[in-house]
């Protein structure tokens, strides 16, 4: 095995081109655990660590693949209150100083804490290999099981988000708060200014999947130029439409009918959190 | 390979590294600090809790080849030649040791939060130990030690 140690994202480009096959490792996470469980024997790692411009965010706003979960929850959360939400539910605090939302695109895991914000607010994805850049929606990214629309020669350099226009909410159902993996799901991201929500659920399909009817009745239904309080039928018709969204499994974690059961509910306590916040944010303007 | 690590502030070189081998593997069979602790094996347990770079992580997910010229302060670290440091004092008098496997990950989380945090509430404390496992103590004495050490700092 090679362990190679790029030091700029140009020579990890290349050096990605020249080994397709090495697996890039950042904060380490998913790969030493398939490592040291003898699952994979890759013939090169590619340590991605030492590249500067993985570790940074700029602007409005691209967060860099590398950056650990502990920096988007301290530094990031007033921009991006959804990621870091999500980013709270990750592993322990041991494991949020080291993994990144790089590496939780790269795994594609439909489990992948972060997936269901990054679908409900619209994020891009950032791929480079030294035949240029793409931009992938986060909505053409899962691609199944463990799969993303990864060429074999491309690193994910990036995650384009818009600092969040209103209300975010992220829910997921555990045995236990810390060190669990999503039995499922669910973020919503209110977008007042365009009247529409965007709502995904994770952990109840091959993939992380959007739930698009769930937004569009969302979008009819509420009036977001001058909120009122919200019907409970309106909650429980979006906790149907985001449960008919899924296609969840039998497994270890869970049943498909208690995942059909959680996620209507994480929806409509989510869409209700996010509705107050939103009606508090009018009155205290008023 | 050949891996060059400052340990405990010293400049150590471990040889014949494989390129798949953990930080933990390197502290434990090829530098002689076995006070990390090898067991989960997947970041579950917290048992071989480190510094890197001042951030605690678990050494068993660490690659060898990502410490090369980085900085690791393992539990041997922190007492300063005989004397404890207050945490593990804290821990010794609270009985917050049973069998002790768990101990030393525990020691370097507690003495990260209060590093952070010098006087944590109950809540961040459990917070900040969520990821240690302990199947000996129930938790009640190691929140007691995590207390005191914070009292005397």
């Amino acid at each position: 095995m090679d362990f190679l140690r790029p030091e700029t994202l140009a020579e990890a480009l290349e050096l990605k081109a020249s080994r397709p096959d090495a697996v890039p490792i950042a904060g380490g996470t998913d790969v030493m655990v398939e490592l040291n469980y003898d699952h994979r024997r890759p013939s090169a790692l590619l340590d991605l660590t030492r590249v500067p411009e993985l570790q940074q965010w700029s602007g409005g706003l691209r967060v860099g693949a590398g950056v650990p979960y502990v920096r988007i929850i301290d530094e990031l959360g007033d921009q991006l209150p959804g990621l870091a939400m999500a980013s709270r539910t990750v592993g322990s605090p041991q494991i949020r100083n080291r993994g990144t939302v790089g590496g939780n695109l790269g795994a594609a895991s439909p489990a992948g804490d972060t997936h269901p914000v990054l679908l409900a607010s619209d994020a891009v994805v950032e791929v480079a290999s030294v035949r240029g850049t793409r931009m992938i929606p986060a909505a053409e990214f899962y691609l199944g099981v463990k799969r993303n629309a990864l060429e074999p020669d491309e690193l994910i350099v990036a995650v384009h988000l818009t600092p969040a226009q209103g209300p975010q909410q992220f829910s997921k159902v555990g045995t236990r708060n810390a060190m669990v993996i999503a039995v499922c799901s669910f973020a919503i991201s209110l977008f007042p200014d365009e009247n529409r929500v965007g709502a995904a659920v994770g952990s109840a399909a091959p993939t992380p999947r959007r739930a698009l009817e769930a937004e569009q009745f969302l979008a009819s239904a509420l009036d977001f130029k001058a909120p009122k309080p919200l019907l409970d039928s309106v909650k429980r018709e979006f906790g149907e439409l985001v449960s008919r969204a899924a296609s969840p499994i039998d497994d270890v974690r869970g049943s498909a009918a208690y995942r059909k059961h959680a996620l209507a509910v994480m929806a409509r306590r989510t869409l209700g959190w996010a509705w107050q916040e939103l009606l508090d944010g009018e009155r205290a303007c008023a | 390979m050949r891996v060059n690590v400052t340990v405990n502030g010293e400049q150590r070189q471990a040889d014949d590294v494989w390129e798949g081998e953990s930080l933990l593997f390197v502290l434990r069979e090829r530098l002689g600090l076995p006070g990390s602790k090898n067991a989960c094996e997947q970041g579950e347990c917290g048992s071989c809790t480190v510094y890197l770079d001042d951030v605690p992580v678990c050494a068993c997910l660490v690659a060898a080849g990502q410490v090369q010229d980085r900085e690791v302060r393992t539990v041997e670290g922190l007492a300063d030649g005989d004397s404890l440091d207050p945490v593990q004092e804290a821990f010794v008098e609270a009985g917050a040791v049973q069998c002790g496997f768990c101990t030393p990950g525990l020691v370097v989380q507690a003495h990260d939060l209060l590093d952070r945090v010098p006087n944590p509430s109950d809540p961040e404390i459990r917070e900040a130990l969520a990821g240690n496992l302990c199947r000996c103590t129930g938790y009640e004495k190691i929140l007691d030690a995590v207390r005191l050490a914070a009292s005397r700092r």
